[in-house]
């Protein structure tokens, strides 16, 4: 455990038997945690490991309990996020927390205005701006609105404002969620130069791969408590996981190849969704998990909400079970047995202040209903039917959807699609957020649908994760499908490959070399 | 500590139930005609119309919407209504059957244009319900060449007036239509589709539904429920006018508000809505048994419907802490990331 033993300078932050509770819930138990002074110590644990607590105790959110926090040797009690941002430790969190129609500029500096003679100094402004974005490497203008920009420049915009005052250390909290592999790998430069410049940096991320690219220690959670704290070398991904879960999980992706492929299910013909430039055709069969990947903003999910009805489409037919459908609101897709499980749950998922029932009945009222009034009973019996197969964690089927954690709701909105009886299921980034635990048991789930005859679309930035559970991987660049994979011909090289084909040419061009034609 | 635990626990359970009985305690203790038979029937009376375009507006409200236009309609759907039951080549059964149907009518075609400007052009109800508030103005006072129609049947006049076992027959069709839209959001499709799309539009849509056409009906009944409380009016009156209904829908907001239904959606019930409008009532008919003028009659029952939503904003803390303490901590399942507030 913690061992707190050298006698070289104080330790950047140290822990020392630090215990939050929550009522009816103990969020961290004695936690005994040294993070020294220019290093990337990365964290890692399950949901309600307590990694978050931990981060919310370092920037003056929550107080502890018992235990206390040392900052360089002296004890470390902030009041407000603002007290801890003057001690120096800055966080960057998974939701962003500008103000999307001011300016770049104006977002890095809010706090902190400069200013001539009581007006703002947009000159400066500009100018100082324009000096924090070359120090994360991000090619915008300071005037631009950050409504404008796309998730992986907002993330490193966020990075830019914490770099802005002068801290020492700085928490990035899952900053990776929805990055692309080459905006990843200028992330990790950045921390990189970070680093050099003598910041300690406080890593958390689901994804295990990344502990190795980046971290110098890793400390593991599980369930409030530390678990073990390693160096990079001798950390491995079986043993993390191990500790995470406490069990050993075997292989991270255990693929079932029984792929009994049968009928085509649904066929899309030169489908253009809206503002795009370039159709798509592709097509789906009962049993298949077909997978999609592609860079962030390669068009991949504009064309599956395209399908679902979600956006509008300028061309492009679509065929189920060989029939040619007309698809032009969600409600009209539902009707033909397709779905779609959104990227993000809890805005367009699930209704969190309803029951869990009543998100899982809403597909289809008509079964639980007669005459336009609802069967109680018969909607909460339908709903814990569900609940059991899926083996969703709730205490009853009346919790709010809300209050379950990330893995069960993105379990409770794959109920309201069986309850729908859905044929065709598109899943968009299925288990962003979602820790390794519950993720296995959703890859299992996808299996079992599959196998039942479904079709499934998966939607997917993490690519180990689509070669492990898919059976062929469609990819997607600049708007084309540039890539159609069997599972024999999956390779990361591969797939990056088609991914970037569209970006690299410039002037797309058929039958180039390491792509095949589109499919 | 203790006391505060109870405190939430009552603000909890009971609620502006509670903030009525005690309100009604208080008067009852310092003005001796409050308690009265008389004056309990006329609070009921008085009551009455504002719960019934209350309860429409509680649909309009739980969607995220508000309707400004509700007194201007009443205005309008009276004038229809008298015109029909004071049209002399109709026998008096049929002119009043025909006048409920056409000031409901009237209603209805009101609320179903509010409700399709809003969905089709996708503009805030607010704006569109104000140029509603215009234009059913200006309709009434045109149809009706700014005159006010009166000697009606007296078989409908008595209507108005009469009581059973003391109660108000007015007030008895206000309580049919609290319990009838409380059915609705309770038992039906129809309610249900209400909390969803106040809470999540997206998700609705998203989960295979077209959220407009529930928005619609949802203005529509709202404008029928206006035209039901022009034929009520119109009982209790005796007369139909095209200034009548100024302000009502700030009366009937601010029922829906202090009966604990949020302005954003999603939240809220008919009996708070019941509740919201028998608190006014009972306050200003307290406060003027207690001598107190117009002006600061009005004064005060715009302090305590900010006072009502402040409470309410407690309440839903009251309600979020209690929650946590009632609910197991369950490893896993529970809300370990941070999850509390």
């Amino acid at each position: 455990m913690g061992a707190l033993g050298n006698a070289s300078p104080p330790d950047i932050i140290e822990f020392q038997g630090t215990t939050k509770r929550f009522p009816g819930v103990l969020a961290l138990d004695r936690i005994d945690l040294v993070i020294r002074r220019g290093e990337v110590h990365v964290l890692v644990g399950q949901n309600g490991a307590g990694k978050s607590t931990l981060v919310k105790l370092l920037c003056g959110l929550f107080a502890p309990d018992e235990g206390r926090i040392l900052l360089e040797g002296e004890p470390y009690a902030p009041r407000s996020t603002l007290a801890a941002i003057r001690a120096g430790i800055r966080v960057v969190f998974q939701e962003f927390n500008l103000l999307p129609y001011l300016t770049v500029a104006e977002n890095i500096f809010f706090q902190r205005l400069p200013r001539r003679a009581g007006l703002v100094d947009f000159g400066r402004l500009f100018r100082d701006a324009e000096a924090m974005l070359d120090q994360v490497g991000l090619e915008i203008s300071p005037r631009a609105r950050v409504e404008t920009l796309g998730v992986a420049q907002t993330q490193l915009l966020e990075i830019a404002k914490a770099l802005s005052t002068q801290s020492k250390v700085l928490i990035l909290d899952e900053p990776t969620a929805t990055l692309t592999p080459p905006e990843i790998h200028r992330l990790f430069e950045i921390i990189a130069r970070l680093k050099a410049r003598g910041v300690t940096i406080l890593y958390i991320s689901h994804r295990l791969q990344e502990v190795f690219d980046v971290g110098d220690r890793i400390t593991v959670l599980r369930n409030g408590r530390k678990v073990e704290t390693l160096s990079a070398g001798e950390a491995s991904i079986p043993r993390i996981v191990k500790l995470m879960v406490g069990k050993e999980m075997g292989e991270e992706y255990p693929f079932q190849p029984e792929l009994r492929v049968g009928a085509e299910l649904l066929r899309v013909e030169d489908l253009r969704p809206r503002g795009r430039q370039h159709a798509v055709s592709f097509a789906l069969h009962r049993g298949e998990l077909l997978g999609v990947a592609g860079l962030v903003g390669s068009g991949r999910t504009e064309a599956v909400r395209a399908v679902f009805g979600a956006d509008t489409r300028e061309s492009g037919r679509i065929y189920r079970d060989g029939q040619e459908v007309s698809i032009r609101s969600p409600r009209d897709a539902v009707q033909s047995g397709i779905c779609l499980l959104t990227e993000d749950r809890k805005a367009q998922g699930l209704i969190l202040a309803m029951p869990c029932y009543a998100n899982v009945t809403i597909t289809n009222l008509g079964r639980v209903s007669h005459a336009g009034l609802l069967h109680g009973g018969a909607e909460r019996s339908a709903t814990q039917e569900l609940v059991d197969e899926l083996h969703i964690q709730t205490p009853s089927v009346e919790q709010l959807v809300g209050n379950l954690s990330g893995g069960n709701q993105q379990k409770t909105v794959i109920a309201k699609w069986l309850f729908r009886r859905s044929e065709v299921l598109i899943f968009d980034e299925p288990t962003r957020g979602i820790d390794v635990g519950a993720r296995f048991e959703i890859y299992q789930l996808l299996w079992r649908l599959a196998a039942a005859g479904k079709g499934i679309l998966i939607v997917s930035s993490d690519l180990p994760e689509l070669m492990g559970i898919c059976h062929r991987i469609l990819v997607f660049s600049n708007g084309r499908i540039t890539g159609d994979l069997p599972r024999d011909q999956f390779s990361q090289e591969r797939i990056l490959a088609c991914a970037y084909h569209e970006y690299v040419q410039g002037r797309p061009r058929a039958g180039s070399p390491g792509a095949p034609a589109p499919g | 500590m203790r006391a505060k635990r109870i405190l939430y626990l009552l603000l909890r359970e009971a609620g502006i139930g509670l903030a009525l009985v005690l309100l009604a305690l208080v008067f009852a203790a310092v003005a001796p005609r409050f308690a009265s038979v008389t004056n309990v029937t006329n609070i009921l009376t008085q009551i009455s119309i504002n719960t019934v375009i209350a309860v429409g507006m509680t649909f309009v409200i739980l969607l995220g919407g508000i309707d400004l236009s509700v007194g201007s309609v009443l205005a309008l759907a009276t004038i229809v209504g008298g015109l029909i039951i004071t049209s002399e080549t109709l026998s008096p059964g049929v002119a009043i059957l025909l006048s409920v149907a056409g000031s409901t009518l009237v209603g209805c075609l009101c609320g179903l244009f509010n409700g399709v400007v809003c969905e089709r052009w996708k503009i805030h109800s607010f704006i569109v319900t104000l140029g509603m508030l215009n234009i059913a103005r200006g309709a009434a006072l045109q149809i009706s060449n700014s005159r006010t129609i009166f000697s009606f049947p007296d078989s409908f006049n008595e209507v108005g007036a009469a009581t059973i076992f003391g109660v108000p027959i007015i007030f008895l069709m206000a309580l049919g239509v609290v319990l009838a839209g409380r059915f609705i959001l309770n038992r039906t499709v129809y309610g249900r589709m209400i909390y969803a799309i106040g809470n999540n539009e997206e998700a609705v849509r998203l989960s295979g539904h077209a959220p407009s056409l529930y928005k619609v009906a949802a203005f529509t009944l709202c404008g029928g429920m206006v035209g039901l409380a022009a034929i009520m009016y119109m009982m209790r009156l005796n007369i139909a006018s095209p200034i009548l209904g100024v302000g009502f829908e700030l009366n009937a907001i601010a029922a829906v508000v202090i009966g604990g239904t949020s302005m954003s959606g999603g939240k809220g019930s008919m009996m708070g809505t019941l509740l919201g409008a028998s608190i006014m009532g009972v306050l200003s008919n307290g406060l003027l048994l207690l001598g107190m003028g117009d002006f600061a009659r009005q004064m005060v029952t715009g302090l305590i419907i900010v006072v009502a939503v402040i409470i309410d904003k407690y309440r839903a803390q009251a309600l979020m802490r209690s929650s946590f303490q009632l609910e197991p901590a369950r490893p896993g399942a529970g809300k370990g990331t941070g999850g509390a507030p």
